[in-house]
């Protein structure tokens, strides 16, 4: 089934979505397996798996220090897309890859595409990758059926975010403010507004991230978008206080 | 035809969505600036004002006696004002910051020039400055940050990755998409997404501009050969642009080399055969990579040459082969330098001194009918920690541990 229909159908049972965010490799492929299977089973409805890059432009700190511990603890790309295999198989809700263009690129776009669909990758979300760079990207992503995740910004105009929207499938990634991962986002009177012009460019689910901590935050969200994104706060947790302490704080968010 | 912002198969413009808007506004401006005789003609009376342009073209006597060849000349962007020839770039930018209305300029930083030619820039036009600089630059060249610092800038050491350019770039676009409505973020050289490339290299042309005028001057023809170092790529576009179309100037531009190509400890992204295509920092070139698409570490002396991609526009004429890449080791760089200075008086910066390198080697093979010239991109004096150090000078080691118990004395 394709990534949009997958959403729509658990939009039926929720008011909101929730997907969240791991840097594959970070601390341990083994604390990943554990941490996912903790989101699947208290809940989270879709989760971006990042692959590491050593020059990760659109993170912030905590993001960025993962994708450098990762690297620094040897993991590659093929880990990961291995790691994929295995986490499509055990658990029934979309996985998608984030990484950076660099890594796609690297890896040579066609293999990439047809090794991440054999992974059962649903959707792919490259921040640094607009689309008038992306040309055969978007017709791989295509044919391979995976769906390109396009990203809105504040910055973007109604026109610029008709464009996007006519090229990416899946859901739109509207990013919640100016700035990197992991900087706690208001959602005041501004965000809702901008909220209110993506829901006008396009019909296709509104995911809302960058800085998206808590119960409050997602709940400020229900009705104007349709997914949360939790991002560097669960590496935060992680961190912090170990990998169990991640179901109770998913449980807790809606 | 090719796609915008491409140069061959390099270049483009690789940013996040959050700067698709400010980039829209940027080439506007820059399209305007550039279809505006008037506006390259305010940018020369400024640099003519306010820095030392045009800067000599120095025929160096006693080193072209040395090597009893071709006639040697130097461009010497070291007489720019703050030192190299980073302050073109800058003071183009600045004029074309004012003209957007923006009030805070950003940038990275290597070895420091650039930095310090944009806080120089940013006190002169009356903009709030940041710089990143990677912490371990901040140490090699303590003399910029202080510099920097005492004109108003704020100077923040980058301790991500490598901690080196790469990192400060990464770290500038952090800046940059956080602050994107009211800061421009004045790129160093001729690398990142279109139009810097484009844009930096425009600006950088009036170096050769000159260069062609001064040597048909001195020596009645085009020179045989032009050698200057590459980094980013910046001041090598800057003396290149002019002299493409001359099919009789052979064009080099020598990287660093490091320890040597075979350690692996080297920044030579098209001389050596170690990079391979890639696209990072917004743009597409030959990066220093593994095979996964993560950059590596680089080593040089000189930090404005260790640098993990190198400028579109270079990647392009170096696969049409217009442009010969070479290298130059650390230990060769340490004998240019030291050379220059006995026999002409003159201190390269070590950036610079990689260009000296690759033109002695070449110079006795040709006859004092043929001119070559070398691009000074900038002055040694700023690198006199560093110098001293290479050089392990046993007086100025006696003078720091003698500054430095002064200085704990008194704390």
């Amino acid at each position: 089934m394709q990534l949009e229909q997958q959403l729509r159908r658990s939009l039926e049972k929720k008011e909101i979505l929730l997907m969240t965010h791991i840097v594959l490799g970070y601390p341990s492929f083994e604390v990943n397996r554990e941490v996912i299977r903790q989101m699947v089973e208290n809940g989270v409805d879709c989760i971006e798996m990042q692959i590491p890059f050593s020059e990760p432009m659109a993170d912030g700190p905590v993001i960025v220090r993962a994708n450098q511990e990762a690297i620094e603890n040897g993991t590659r790309v093929s880990d990961c897309l291995a790691f994929a295999a295995e986490m499509t198989a055990s658990h029934d809700i979309p996985f998608l890859f984030m990484t950076y263009y660099n890594i796609v690129f690297g890896y040579g776009e066609k293999a990439f595409f047809e090794r991440a669909r054999e992974c059962g990758i649903k959707g792919l979300i490259v921040p640094d990758l607009p689309p008038e760079e992306g040309e055969s990207f978007l017709r791989l992503a295509a044919e391979n059926e995976i769906a390109p995740i396009l990203i809105f910004a504040p910055t973007s105009s109604d026109e610029r975010m008709r464009v996007l929207a006519s090229h990416g499938r899946g859901f739109i990634y509207c990013v919640a403010r100016r700035g990197v991962t992991g900087v706690k986002s208001v959602i005041g009177a501004e965000v809702i507004e901008y909220l209110g012009r993506c829901r006008q460019a396009t019909a296709m689910p509104l995911a809302v991230g960058f800085g998206i901590q808590d119960r409050d935050d997602v709940s400020a969200l229900i009705g104007k978008a349709d997914m949360a994104v939790i991002g560097s706060q669960t590496i935060r947790l992680v961190d912090e206080k170990g990998a169990a302490a991640v179901g109770p704080f998913i449980a807790g968010l809606r | 035809m090719e796609r915008k912002g491409f140069f061959g198969n390099w270049g483009g413009a690789y940013i996040p969505e959050v700067l698709h808007q400010t980039f829209e506004e940027l080439n506007d401006e820059f399209l305007r600036c550039k279809n505006d005789p008037a506006f390259w003609q305010e940018y020369v009376e400024l640099m003519s004002t306010y820095s030392c342009r045009p800067t000599p073209l120095t025929y160096a006597e006693n080193l072209s006696r040395h090597f009893g060849g071709a006639r040697i000349y130097i461009k010497r962007e070291d007489l720019n004002h703050t030192g190299a020839h980073k302050a073109n770039n800058v003071m183009g930018q600045g004029l074309l910051v004012r003209r957007m209305g923006k009030k805070r300029v950003i940038a990275e930083t290597g070895a420091g020039q650039h930095g310090l030619a944009t806080a120089t820039m940013a006190a002169k036009f009356g903009f709030a400055c940041t710089i990143y600089m990677g912490e371990e630059d901040v140490r090699r060249q303590r003399p910029n940050v202080f510099w920097m610092e005492k004109m108003g800038a704020t100077v923040v050491p980058v301790t991500n990755g490598s901690r080196t350019l790469k990192d400060a770039i990464n770290e500038a676009f952090r800046d940059w998409v956080t602050n994107v409505d009211d800061t421009h973020y004045v790129f160093g050289t001729v690398c990142g997404p279109h139009p810097f490339p484009e844009m930096v290299g425009w600006f950088q042309s009036i170096i050769g501009l000159e260069a062609a005028e001064q040597i048909l001057k001195y020596h009645g023809r085009m020179p045989v050969r032009i050698f200057a170092c590459v980094g980013g790529g910046s001041n090598a576009m800057g003396i290149f642009k002019r002299f493409i179309p001359e099919a009789g100037v052979e064009l080099v531009g020598v990287e660093a080399g490091g320890h040597g190509l075979a350690t692996g400890l080297h920044a030579t992204r098209l001389s050596g055969s170690d990079a391979s295509p890639g696209v990072a920092q917004g743009y597409k070139t030959m990066f220093l990579q593994d095979g996964d698409g993560q950059m590596k570490e680089t080593h040089s002396v000189a930090a404005g040459l260790d640098y993990v991609g190198v400028s579109p526009i270079l990647s392009d004429l170096w696969e049409k082969g217009r442009v010969r890449f070479e290298s130059a080791t650390d230990g060769e760089v340490m004998a240019a330098l030291d050379l220059t200075m006995k026999k002409e008086g003159i201190i390269p910066a070590l950036e610079s001194a990689h260009a000296f390198v690759q033109a002695f080697k070449e110079a006795p093979q040709l006859t004092p009918a043929d001119a070559i010239i070398i691009n000074m991109s900038g002055r040694g004096d700023k690198d006199i920690f560093t110098i001293a150090h290479a050089f392990d000078d046993p007086s100025w080691k006696d003078f720091i541990i003698k500054r430095g118990l002064e200085y704990s004395r008194n704390k």
